[in-house]
């Protein structure tokens, strides 16, 4: 199923892109973020257990556990610092 | 206009004829507001300016949330947040929250309330840009965590 990923702010500097469409069979988030670590590089840094960032589903905050479907909007980024 | 109103603009904004807008309705006894400003200490000492990031689509969701869940705490007349996105230089407003209410307390409460709320929910991100043209992302800050956390 196509998937598109947005990354924000650090992460978009990290990856060197702010958008891709990926094909994946990832039935979760947690798995979808395992398959991005495999990547290595700084995929597999930035994305390590134990670092700090978020992820949303659809424009929603989501955890490892939520569910991916064909078309879902994953948007990865670095906690907020706004206001 | 709607009496609550969220804007995401590069443009800023005239907080005085805002402040006056909220403040039209008979029913107003109280408007509170708020200004975040780019200062020149953050995480660098020089910062000349700031560029905010943010993600388009669950920004305005996130704050019209945010203004649903102070409605649903406090009786507000009208309340506005207008959030600037893209470069600003030291010394320029960045965010304005504005209140109204019958009376002092929830106007007070529900300001400090959306800015707590806005700085640690809202997908916004801050690059700090010194003044020698050297940037960083700015880092987020657990007291931020610690003041939207004494809500709960």
């Amino acid at each position: 199923m196509k998937l598109n990923l947005l990354y924000f702010a650090r992460l978009k500097d990290a990856f060197g892109r702010d958008h891709e469409t990926l094909e994946s069979d990832a039935a979760s988030v947690g798995a979808l973020l395992a398959e991005l670590r495999a990547r290595g590089g700084a995929w597999a840094d930035e994305l390590a257990e134990g670092r700090v960032f978020r992820v949303a589903l659809n424009q929603e905050l989501a955890t490892v556990d939520s569910g991916l479907a064909a078309g879902d909007e994953v948007a990865i980024f670095p906690p907020v610092t706004g206001g | 206009m709607d009496a609550f109103t969220i804007r995401v603009d590069a443009a800023t904004f005239d907080a005085g004829q805002e402040i006056a807008r909220l403040s039209a309705d008979p029913g107003v006894g109280a408007v509170v507001s708020f200004v975040g400003v780019v200062r020149r200490h953050g995480d660098g000492d020089n910062v000349a300016a700031l560029e905010l990031e943010h993600y388009p689509g669950m920004t305005e969701k996130s704050l019209a949330a945010i203004v649903a869940e102070a409605r649903a705490r406090w009786p507000l007349s009208a309340a506005l947040i207008h959030h600037r996105v893209g470069r600003m230089a030291l010394g320029e407003p960045i965010v304005l929250v504005v209140t109204a209410s019958a009376h002092r307390a929830a106007a007070f409460a529900a300001c400090e309330f959306l800015m707590d709320f806005l700085k640690t929910q809202a997908p916004f991100w801050k690059k700090e840009i010194d003044a020698d043209g050297h940037s960083r992302w700015v880092e987020a800050k657990s007291s931020d965590e610690g003041a939207a956390g004494r809500w709960q």
